[in-house]
């Protein structure tokens, strides 16, 4: 007969000296672990609620303007830096880290309307409803530097001085022009006082101008004519125009998916588009109460932050129709401008009354160094309470923001205007001959049309 | 399926070892995916069909992930008894395997003689590590398994029926004449129970942290042991009965009765979720195997079967009688009566037990209780004149989890687990005799209530059927007025449509009673009702 028994010694299974880590032994098998489900539904339960206790989003505000901040601009090369331009003419390059001024850039005698920084981050250009276009230095910014109390001012390495004032400006992303709006779109290089090129469409004021990432010579711009329009600057021509119904303030391409860009629009949503196919738009952006004003794309092109005229600040994921997050604070007034830091964990908006605001993108997340263990669990809670959210108990838990009382009636509002112009729609369709109302999504309704 | 095969176009001619090891490892991963893929065909939504659709292919690959790593993180093989030539296993003695198995194993093989107090009966805590006796004079003790030390022994001078771990070896429960006690590992008494009353059987519900009870007027208790709340205490309206087991699987609790019948229970109704007649004489065991859906009971009619719990239908039934009965972690099943063990296995795969080992111990001692020691291939076996252990190749499982139960467990990571089962400790209502519906949608219910545009249709129709059906007699001598047969008409419509305005009606009624019923009592007079 042929006999085995389990047995174990013990010192295969424990450690040796107690410098040792313990031994683990796994076996995956499901019939060791009994309930499985429920278990995994009261963690996701715990997780939800736990994530609302640490969601405390709002990391710090750095004041020194003295008017509303009307512009910002990342430096693609210094991550801890940010540059903000005020409706005085104050323009400044923050340290993050820190929250206080690095440097000044004065000289500006009106509004400044538009900040971009050079391919190589060493230029900044400036412009504003001066008429001015200035070029400044950047200093590079070292301890040293934020160590002096008196703010350091620096002199501008050019000044151009052209015909009308300008609304926004932007650098290519790979090459040496930038680009002005204004009566028209203007393209300037650094060492030109005059623009190389300008293209004009129609007869209104260009009020946004943004190079394509993937695509170093096509831009888009909006202008007050409520069209969205793309320049190629290889064919000295417009190429597209699209009319909407309402204007478009602002405008940002998804930087890994460059022929996306989604447009921030004046009737509370954002609408982005598929640059090659522009007769309808590919998703539609609702949560706003009012003009959307900026929107900036998170560098992993999966989430961008829209800062509206009704006070708060939203995150969406790029391809949902509603935000995942949105932030305000009593002190916050209209936001004029957001930004997706370049390590896409934290949201600058500048606002009305005079500072910028840090946020975390992820509003529980733990900041710093996180151990290993530390990180699994995380993303272990992270993804039991997505497997489980949809579930009644936790999806109040998960979905639960507080908005301030206006915001809060505003919506109400809105869905009941949405909800009484649908009913009525589907009244008429109903006593229509049939087929004689087609139904026209969402995504085309808001756009009169497409023009070559 | 969530799994599709790869290599579909490439390489379709593999070496026979390939194919078998391939083979091998669709077996395992069959397990490790617990249960069918989702039909993702009757989604119309496609941005959900798209997210399901990646999610199910994660689920594959996880599946596969975990087939393949069994190889190196499983170190132990199981145990196994083989005869050989005209040998037959359940002919093979103890002493007999004691011969060929090592000297840590042989220590397995014991005998404890105590005659003066009473029948033992025995608990293990889910390692298998520590071992707790109770002997009916009142004789409690808990064991050390692994060093074969005695931690605590002590006497409480009355009757104790039953005992039964708590979450781990620190709290231990005993069923005492008057009430059920729970005691610390050093035997200092924690809590005195007097809701229960006498109890006869006591078990834990290890994820629910649930300690339920069956005393002597036939009552079940559950109570909370982490905060001592009673969560229910219900009449199960049959009398005494002292078979209680808990299915491990779904935290159901099934009590047997005197009338061949089987109850199972949840801590959340009063009503039992299950009812079933099994025997013709009283139920006399009970055990629950750990897939959930096998379950062996015996009865006084000297048969035990074999239940399929997902369609409640006799699987098998075997002749013989069983005082107690209990599952192995690998499906052994041990039966024991009077002074004979016999331990029937399936080996077959098809869900048929045959004879495996035997084991009769001194003639006179009356078997109490027999347990399968978890992770070893040993069986406890406590009896009238003490307890007794034995060797039962394949019996245990012989990979453990250290993060589920692990005999080698230190003081550090007793609390720690201590702490992690705490905070996924279930509520109640999770007991359920199907424990994957969490999660799952309620299924559409099959005939849908009609929209109102559909009633209505429906209502014109009953109108038109109406007015089409009249059929009035030619009535002579100034009897056939046209006022009064304009009036038939509209009495016929207005029965057709009787049936339907007093089902609207109805239905706004059970709204305002709803309503009415939400405001508190001294407030209900106050409500105008509209006109």
């Amino acid at each position: 007969m042929k006999v085995k028994v389990i047995s174990r010694s013990t010192d295969e299974f424990t450690r040796e000296r107690s410098q040792d880590l313990q031994r683990v032994f796994r076996n995956f098998d499901p019939n060791l672990r009994t309930q499985e489900k429920a278990v995994e539904y009261v963690r996701a339960l715990n997780a939800a609620k736990l994530e609302k206790i640490f969601a405390r989003p709002f990391v710090g505000a750095m004041d020194g303007h003295i008017d509303a901040v009307s512009c910002m601009a990342k430096n693609p090369n210094h991550l801890k830096g940010i540059f903000s331009g005020s409706m005085d003419g104050d323009v400044r390059l923050w340290d993050l880290a820190s929250r206080q001024t690095v440097c000044q850039f004065p000289g500006h005698q009106g509004a400044v309307r538009g900040l971009t920084a050079s391919t190589d981050g060493r230029i900044l250009v400036s412009c504003g409803t001066d008429c001015t276009v200035r070029l400044w230095n950047v200093p590079l910014a070292t301890v040293t530097d934020s160590d002096d109390s008196s703010d350091n001012s620096v002199k501008p390495l050019a000044v151009y001085v052209w015909k009308n004032a300008f609304w926004a400006v932007d650098h290519q992303w790979n090459g040496d022009l930038f680009a002005t709006a204004g009566a028209q779109v203007d393209i300037w290089d650094h060492n030109r006082s005059q623009p190389v090129n300008s293209f004009e469409w129609g007869k209104d004021t260009v009020i946004s101008v943004r190079f394509n990432p993937g695509e170093p010579n096509v831009l888009a711009t909006s202008a007050s004519d409520r069209s969205i329009t793309i320049y190629d600057l290889r064919m000295s021509s417009p190429a597209r125009k699209l009319i909407m119904r309402t204007k478009t303030n602002s405008i940002a391409w998804n930087p890994m998916e460059p022929m996306n860009f989604t447009a921030a629009n004046e009737d509370c949503s954002c609408y982005s588009y598929d640059a090659r196919k522009l007769d309808e738009a590919r998703c539609v952006h609702k949560d706003h109460v009012s003009a959307v004003m900026d929107i900036d794309y998170s560098p992993t092109g999966r989430e961008f932050v829209t800062g509206s005229y009704d006070r708060t600040v939203r995150i969406f994921q790029f391809n949902a129709g509603h935000s995942r997050e949105v932030y305000h604070t009593k002190r916050m007034q209209r936001v004029f401008c957001v930004k997706f830091s370049c390590d896409g964990s934290y949201v600058i908006s500048g606002s009305d009354d005079t500072n910028l605001r840090i946020w975390k993108a992820k509003a529980s997340e733990q900041l710093g160094v996180l151990l290993p263990r530390e990180r699994r669990n995380q993303e272990y809670l992270e993804a039991v309470k997505n497997r489980y959210k949809h579930l009644p108990e936790v999806k109040r838990i998960v979905r639960h923001r507080h908005l301030p009382k206006p915001i809060y009636k505003a919506s109400a509002l809105r869905r009941i205007m949405t909800e009484a112009e649908r009913k009525k729609e589907e009244r008429r369709r109903a006593h229509s001959a049939p087929g004689s109302m087609p139904r026209v999504p969402l995504r085309k309704k808001r756009i009169i049309k497409e023009i070559e | 399926m969530g799994v599709r095969k790869e290599d579909d176009t490439s390489a379709k001619i593999m070496a026979p070892k390939e194919q078998e090891i391939s083979d091998e490892i669709e077996i395992k991963v069959k397990k490790y995916l617990r249960g069918e893929g989702a039909n993702l065909e009757v989604l119309h939504d496609k941005k959900l069909k798209g997210q399901l659709a990646v999610r199910e292919e994660l689920y594959g690959k996880s599946a596969k992930a975990a087939a393949k790593a069994e190889k190196w993180l499983m170190p132990s093989e199981g145990g196994y008894l083989e005869a050989e030539g005209i040998e037959k296993t359940w002919r093979i003695k103890q002493e007999a395997i004691a011969r060929e198995v090592d000297i840590l194993s042989r220590k397995n093989q014991y005998d404890i003689v105590l005659p003066e107090l009473g029948p033992y009966t025995m608990d293990f805590t889910s390692s298998g590590r520590y071992m707790a006796v109770a002997g009916r004079k009142g004789h409690l003790a808990i064991i050390d398994m692994k060093s074969m030390g005695l931690i605590k022994e002590f006497q409480v001078r009355e009757t104790v029926r039953d005992v039964v771990f708590l979450h781990n070896e620190q709290f231990f429960a005993a069923a005492q004449k008057k009430y059920p006690y729970i005691y610390n590992r050093d035997g200092t008494e924690l809590h005195c129970l007097k809701e229960h009353g006498a109890i006869m059987k006591l078990q834990f519900l290890t994820n629910h942290f649930l300690l339920a009870s069956v005393n002597k007027f036939g009552q079940l208790h559950y109570q909370d042991v982490t905060t001592g709340q009673m969560v229910g205490n219900y009449r199960t309206g049959h009398g005494r009965s002292d078979v209680m087991q808990v299915n491990p699987f779904n935290g159901v609790v099934a009590l047997g009765h005197s009338n061949g019948s089987l109850s199972m229970w949840k801590p959340t109704s009063s009503a039992p979720l299950i009812k079933m007649l099994c025997h013709h004489g009283p139920v006399s065991a009970l055990a629950f195997h750990s897939n959930g859906h096998l379950m062996a009971t015996a009865g006084m009619d000297r048969k035990i079967k074999l239940w399929d719990l997902r369609k409640f239908k006799v699987l098998q039934t075997i002749t013989g009688h069983a005082k107690t009965l209990d599952f192995s972690q690998k499906g052994l099943l041990a039966a024991s009566t009077g002074s004979f063990v016999q331990i029937l296995g399936d080996f077959s795969g098809s869900q048929n037990y045959s004879r495996y080992m035997n084991q009769s111990i001194v003639k006179g001692y009356q078997v109490q209780k027999v347990l399968f020691r978890p992770y070893e291939d040993v069986l406890g076996i406590g009896h009238s004149m003490g307890w007794s252990s034995i060797l039962i190749p394949g019996s245990g499982e012989p990979n453990f989890d250290s993060w589920v139960a692990n005999p080698f467990e230190t003081s550090k990571q007793r609390r720690e687990k201590e702490v992690k089962s705490l905070l996924d400790k279930l509520p109640p209502e999770t007991v359920m005799l199907d424990p994957r519906k969490i999660g799952t949608m309620r299924p559409m219910r099959k005939k849908e209530k009609p929209s109102k545009q559909e009633r209505e249709a429906e209502m014109d129709a009953a109108v038109a059927d109406a007015k089409n059906s009249i059929t009035r007699k030619k009535k002579t001598k100034g009897r056939n007025k046209p006022s009064k047969r304009s009036k038939k008409v509209q009495e016929a419509v207005e029965r057709a449509k009787r049936p339907f305005l007093e089902e609207e009606s109805s239905q706004k009624k059970k709204q305002k009673i709803s309503e009415q019923s939400e405001l508190p009592k001294s407030l209900q007079r106050f409500v105008r009702k509209a006109a």
